[in-house]
């Protein structure tokens, strides 16, 4: 799986350049962000810009990644999210569980 | 133009990485429906993501332990309605057990079916003689009516 990790004003903005999450890249996703929260970085910003596909198995490793992060007082908060992916979290109502911002700008701007 | 049939099937080893594959031919085929006029590229989604999910979840169940078996996908559309068929060769699974779910404490698994449950017509897990076959129906009406009777 294609992941780009970049350190921005002390988050940890993971970019996906992958078109598509499904059950066979998922579980990578799923362990690379429990990497992320055992080393300390806990305040993850996911953006999801070249994503246009995902299953519930890559919904499933970003719920993981976000419960793991609020344990540890941490958050996990996702950007650019593209409209048929948002229709995902909405058909399982995810989206009142993430922090979902128009990019990554917004996203560590809206610092709670 | 309702009298044009088109049937594809595809057989694929129980590997992951042919899910791409499966989904985007979901897609293709939504693209190629004259006669459905509604939003193609939304119902291109709904099958690329529930023949994803279906096949994953025929592969979840295979025999791991044999490297020859294989998931079958079965696709065909006529008189506007589109009909999957999912056959897997493990030991199946109880449909009916599998419950919606809880939205106020969401979990990692179990979303699969319920996508499918709620982007599709009809949906029926049933035994065959050498395995199980998932069946899913979408009707292709734009205004979302399902028939009162068939």
């Amino acid at each position: 799986m294609n992941l780009e990790l970049q350190k921005i004003n002390g988050y940890s903005v993971l970019f996906v350049h992958e078109e598509r999450i499904d059950a066979h890249n998922s579980g990578e996703l799923k362990t690379y962000l429990l990497h992320l929260i055992e080393q300390g970085q806990i305040q993850i910003v996911v953006q999801l810009e070249g994503v246009r596909f995902i299953d519930s198995s890559g919904l499933g490793a970003l719920l993981s990644g976000h419960k793991n992060a609020i344990t540890k007082s941490g958050k996990l908060a996702l950007v650019n999210v593209q409209k048929q992916v948002l229709s995902m979290f909405e058909l399982t109502r995810l989206n009142r569980v993430f922090e979902i911002y128009a990019n990554v700008d917004e996203a560590l701007n809206n610092d709670t | 133009m309702g009298a044009e049939i088109i049937q594809v099937d595809v057989i694929i080893p129980t590997q992951t990485k042919y899910l791409e594959l499966i989904g985007q031919l979901g897609e293709q085929i939504v693209q190629k429906i004259d006669t459905f006029a509604a939003d193609k590229d939304t119902l291109a989604y709904h099958l690329n993501l529930v023949l994803t999910e279906a096949t994953a979840n025929a592969i979840k169940h295979a025999h791991h332990n044999n490297p020859e078996d294989t998931v079958k996908i079965a696709i065909h559309i006529q008189d506007d309605a589109i009909n999957i068929k999912v056959y897997d060769h493990g030991p199946g699974f109880d449909l009916q057990a599998v419950l919606s779910p809880d939205f106020d404490q969401p979990k990692e698994h179990g979303m699969g079916l319920f996508f499918i449950r709620t982007l599709m017509d009809s949906v029926a897990y049933i035994r065959t003689e050498d395995g199980n076959v998932l069946e899913i129906i979408k009707y292709l009406r734009p205004t979302g009516a399902k028939p009162t009777c068939s």
